[in-house]
């Protein structure tokens, strides 16, 4: 049988020959039952790969100087050739925007409209943590919104006003999301019409809640039990928030006595990004697995059905197997677990599954062994993030083969121990180490803001609740100053273990501290 | 559905804010590295980029993280003779142990001095260089005696020539005089119609045929007039007015005079060539062209090309004198100072014959400074001044703000004494 005549052969590629190319992919995604966005593949030169990758995949941003840095790095990087930026960029928007360098050979093009515009698009549009968190269809005008106000607030009120406050938000941003409670979409249309309204009710709001009149005592304050410190009840009541808040950022906004309404906004943009960005920190190995399995995937019928030629499938059989690449902890270039490696190995193996089952398959996955294996990759991308993924999927056979272990350090023992390798008694334990350790909850202190002593002397407390003993590291107090200086008045910072209080932290330092810390 | 899009063209820099801001806000940080650099660098090398380091720790962007200690479990790939229960020392003593993907960073806390590297293009390397530093008279040549003219429009005129018509100004004028020469033909005409008219109406026995002959002659007469008025004529035409106005002047010259007796020695040389050089890359910076003439001298002065001016040696005695000498006739005849800025730069270890100081000064004072636009004198010398410097200091006094002389040790004296001449003055200074 002769094989069809290939689209295109050698480097060279044009817009023809990859508008074929994508009807092709398309064509075989369709019958992979893929669903996407509409595609918006952008052509750009390198360096403004460089400007895309250093707004952090923003495709408008507003202005700050952490970006600038993050250029700085980055083009850095690139000149001394320790890293290719070709490989993809995209975002997650309505339609999917990709990027293809217009260096990048034919081969690579091809690659990353099979990676970006298949895989990470289909994911984008199928995950239930994005389909829950992020609103594709509005997220570049929000984008746009922001940048628009955010340059007003610096024509208003100064450049370095706007980067004082940006810098305090982005050292919160990590905290400015509900876990547990479904945001509402972000639109810029909406945000735009009732950002005024806003601004005057938020104050409002504020105003009420910090008036320095006390309201009438409640009659069960003033009850029996009369303290002798505080004769008139002032700071009976309760604690405010009456339960321990989580989203320090929607905190602030709401409640910090002093901010401006520009500045509950500015804290509220930073806010709705992180949240933004929130499914994705969640969601790298899946993600990255599902584009990498899909590229594979795509590239190989691609061959298959003689569209590209020996020479192109080589090269991206090479390129392929630089990205999947996982080095064991102890080479020179461990950096981490990798997570396309990790991502592609269990979707390949959760496939092997479906279709080849072992006996010790049907042991560890009695539902999936033998089931159609696209109906179960498909519901693995919808309905798990990265941490219920790993301890759902992550197979005895992928352990086996990333020969992974693992360690316990603990600082009360004198040495690490090994707990746990890739045996029969250890594969459990593994999978459940690590999938904790790409759980959120595990991977950033637990931090919530405990009460605000409204009544007083409106401080501001938190408490960190630690996790097997981990201390904050130094960089606690950095971010307090920034919270200090959004709240206005001092900020109190409890790490607590056991029900105890086991170090305080707080800004600004007393007294006794400076000195301490002097010494 | 997909479509492809080719943004190539479009902006590049969007980072180039972003950029500037990082920048501004590590300013004290790469200023160091950059006078650091300055102070390294050969003379042949100022014209790139500088590498610049800022410790992380300075720049980093604090969020809360879990810091070492307490109980971590990490799992690692790449696993080969390790079994269940086996124990391990730590590595590097303590701290962190292994690095797995969760432990969130926390070894880089501490006395970690990771060091954020990157890269100023040759401009930004150059606006640090010369940040806050101001070219001495900067208002360049007063306007009275330049001889540089510009051609600029001025308005319109009625004289000119065809070349520099200007077409609708000419129009306009034609349509106006027209309006106006027709004026008053028309309402004679208008006039004669009616009268003529009114004659014709009258009953046919009381007409007066010889009345109506003259009226309709007179209304041929007045349509003829009509029609000879012009369409355009010479009153008409206006032309683009271009005047000569004086131009500053856009071009320097500067004077490189050293000593290269032999009491100069090439570490001297060395010091002093870094000087011109940040003098010449200031200039290039403010003038749109800015030539160079260098003049070295021991008992007798000579101009020489650049090569020859900083690594010929020669011994011998040292005239300052006929330096200055020299420049004052290269001027005359080359630098006319109505046409061009004159900067000179001087470079000496103050050696000089007793007798000839004071002919440097009567030099200055009647000959050069009246013409110049800035003059600087370094000496390089740990030793005590000597004559030379007492007399350049009268002159000093006597051109607070176009003469400047300082005394320069060592190499990396040079960046602080050139910001300190140069440094910008208070308004008006």
């Amino acid at each position: 049988m002769t094989r069809r005549k290939p689209i295109a052969t050698g480097s060279d590629w044009n817009f023809e020959v990859l508008a074929e190319f994508e009807r092709e992919i398309a064509r075989l995604a369709d019958e992979y039952r893929l669903d996407t966005y509409p595609n918006q593949i952008e052509v750009i030169t390198s360096e403004q790969m460089m400007d895309a990758y250093a707004s952090v995949g923003m495709p408008v941003g507003y202005h700050h100087w952490s970006f600038g840095k993050q250029f700085l790095a980055v083009e850095q990087a690139y000149r001394r050739g320790q890293m290719g930026l070709a490989y993809e960029l995209v975002i997650n928007s309505d339609p999917c925007i990709a990027y293809l360098m217009e260096e990048n050979t034919l081969m690579m093009q091809v690659l990353v409209m099979a990676h970006a515009c298949y895989g990470h698009n289909s994911f984008f549009k199928g995950n239930y943590l994005f389909r829950t968190w992020t609103d594709a269809s509005s997220i570049i005008d929000y984008l746009v919104f922001a940048r628009k106000y955010i340059a007003e607030c610096e024509e208003r009120h100064g450049v370095a006003a706007v980067e004082q406050l940006l810098d305090a938000c982005h050292a919160l941003q990590n905290y400015g999301v509900d876990r547990y409670k479904r945001p509402s979409p972000i639109s810029a249309a909406e945000e735009a019409r009732r950002q005024k309204e806003r601004e005057e009710h938020l104050q409002a709001q504020v105003n009420m809640l910090w008036r320095t009149i006390p309201g009438r005592p409640s009659p069960e304050a003033l009850g029996d039990e009369q303290d002798t410190e505080d004769p008139l009840g002032l700071h009976a009541g309760g604690r405010y928030p009456p339960e321990p808040q989580e989203n320090l950022l929607y905190f602030i906004e709401k409640n910090a006595p002093l901010l401006a309404p520009w500045q509950r906004e500015v804290v509220r943009i930073v806010r709705k990004l992180a949240q933004y960005f929130y499914p994705q920190r969640q969601t790298q190995v899946m993600n990255e697995g599902w584009a990498t399995f899909w590229h594979y995937t795509l590239m190989n019928r691609l061959f298959d059905d003689g569209a590209v030629d020996e020479g192109l499938m080589l090269e991206f059989l090479q390129s392929h197997t630089a990205v999947v690449q996982q080095p064991a902890f102890d080479s020179p270039w461990f950096n981490g677990i990798n997570p396309y490696a990790l991502g592609f190995a269990i979707f390949t193996d959760l496939r092997r599954i479906c279709e080849a089952p072992t006996e010790e398959d049907r042991r560890w996955f009695p539902d999936t062994a033998g089931s159609d294996w696209r109906e179960t990759l498909e519901f693995a991308m919808r309905n798990f993030k990265d941490e219920s993924f790993i301890q759902q999927f992550l197979s005895p056979k992928v352990i086996r083969d990333l020969k992974l272990f693992m360690l316990v350090d603990d600082d009360q023992e004198e040495m690490l121990e090994v707990a746990a390798i890739h045996d029969e008694r250890g594969y459990r334990r593994i999978r459940e180490a690590l999938a904790a350790q790409y759980a959120l909850s595990v991977r950033e202190p637990n931090i919530q803001v405990y009460s605000a002593d409204i009544r007083g002397d409106r401080s501001l407390t938190l408490r960190h609740v630690q996790d097997d003993r981990r201390p904050l590291a130094r960089s606690v107090y950095p971010v307090i100053r920034h919270l200090h200086q959004l709240w206005g008045f001092p900020v109190r910072l409890e790490s607590v273990h056991d029900d105890h209080v086991v170090r305080r932290y707080q800004w600004p330092l007393p007294d006794e501290d400076t000195e301490r810390e002097r010494a | 559905m997909s479509y492809f899009i080719d943004r190539r063209a479009n902006a590049k820099h969007k980072s180039a804010v972003n950029r500037q801001r990082f920048l501004d806000r590590y300013r004290t940080h790469i200023k160091r590295s950059v006078e650091e650099a300055v102070n390294r660098r050969s003379i042949t090398d100022m014209e790139r980029g500088e590498k610049v380091s800022i410790p992380a720790r300075d720049i980093s962007e604090p969020v809360f993280q879990h810091g070492a200690g307490g109980r971590r479990r990490i799992v690692a790939p790449g696993n080969k003779e390790f079994v269940e229960g086996d124990r391990l020392r730590r590595p590097g003593g303590g701290g962190g142990g292994g690095d797995g993907a969760g432990e969130g960073g926390a070894s880089n806390q501490g006395e970690g001095v990771d060091e954020f590297a990157f890269t100023l293009s040759r401009e930004e390397f150059l606006d640090f260089v010369f940040d806050g530093l101001e070219l001495p008279h900067l208002e360049r040549k007063n306007l009275v005696d330049l001889d540089e003219v510009r051609p600029v429009r001025a308005g319109v005129s009625r004289e000119g020539v065809p070349a520099r018509i200007n077409i609708v100004r000419s129009m306009r004028e034609a349509h106006a005089r027209r309006i106006a020469m027709r004026a008053p033909i028309r309402r004679a005409l208008r006039e004669a119609r009616e009268a003529l008219e009114a004659e014709e109406r009258k009953d046919p026995v009381l007409r007066n045929p010889a009345r109506i002959a003259e009226l309709k002659a007179e209304v041929e007469r007045l349509e003829k007039r009509l029609e000879a008025v012009p369409f355009i004529d010479t009153y008409d035409l206006r032309y683009n007015h271009l005047v000569n106005q004086p131009q500053p002047s856009s071009k320097a010259v500067m004077f490189c005079v050293m000593d290269v007796s032999g009491s100069m020695t090439q570490g001297h040389k060395d010091i002093a060539k870094r000087f011109f050089l940040l003098l010449y890359l200031f200039l290039e910076r403010n003038y749109e062209k800015v030539e160079l003439v260098f003049v070295r001298h021991h008992t007798a002065a000579r101009e020489v090309d650049e090569e020859e001016f900083f690594y010929s040696r020669e011994t011998g005695g040292t005239i300052v004198s006929s330096a200055l000498t020299l420049v004052d006739e290269i001027i005359e005849a080359r630098y006319p100072p109505g046409q061009w800025n004159l900067y000179v730069a001087q470079a000496s270890d103050g050696d000089n014959w007793d007798d000839d100081s004071v002919a440097c000064r009567d030099l200055l004072v009647k000959r050069l400074m009246p013409r110049l636009q800035y003059f600087t004198y370094v000496e390089i010398t740990p030793h005590a001044h000597q004559a030379l410097w007492e007399e350049y200091e009268t002159v000093a006094a006597e051109f607070p703000a176009r003469f400047a002389m300082r005394q320069i040790v060592e190499a990396g004296d040079i960046y602080p004494v050139f910001r300190e001449l140069f440094k910008r003055r208070m308004a008006g200074g």
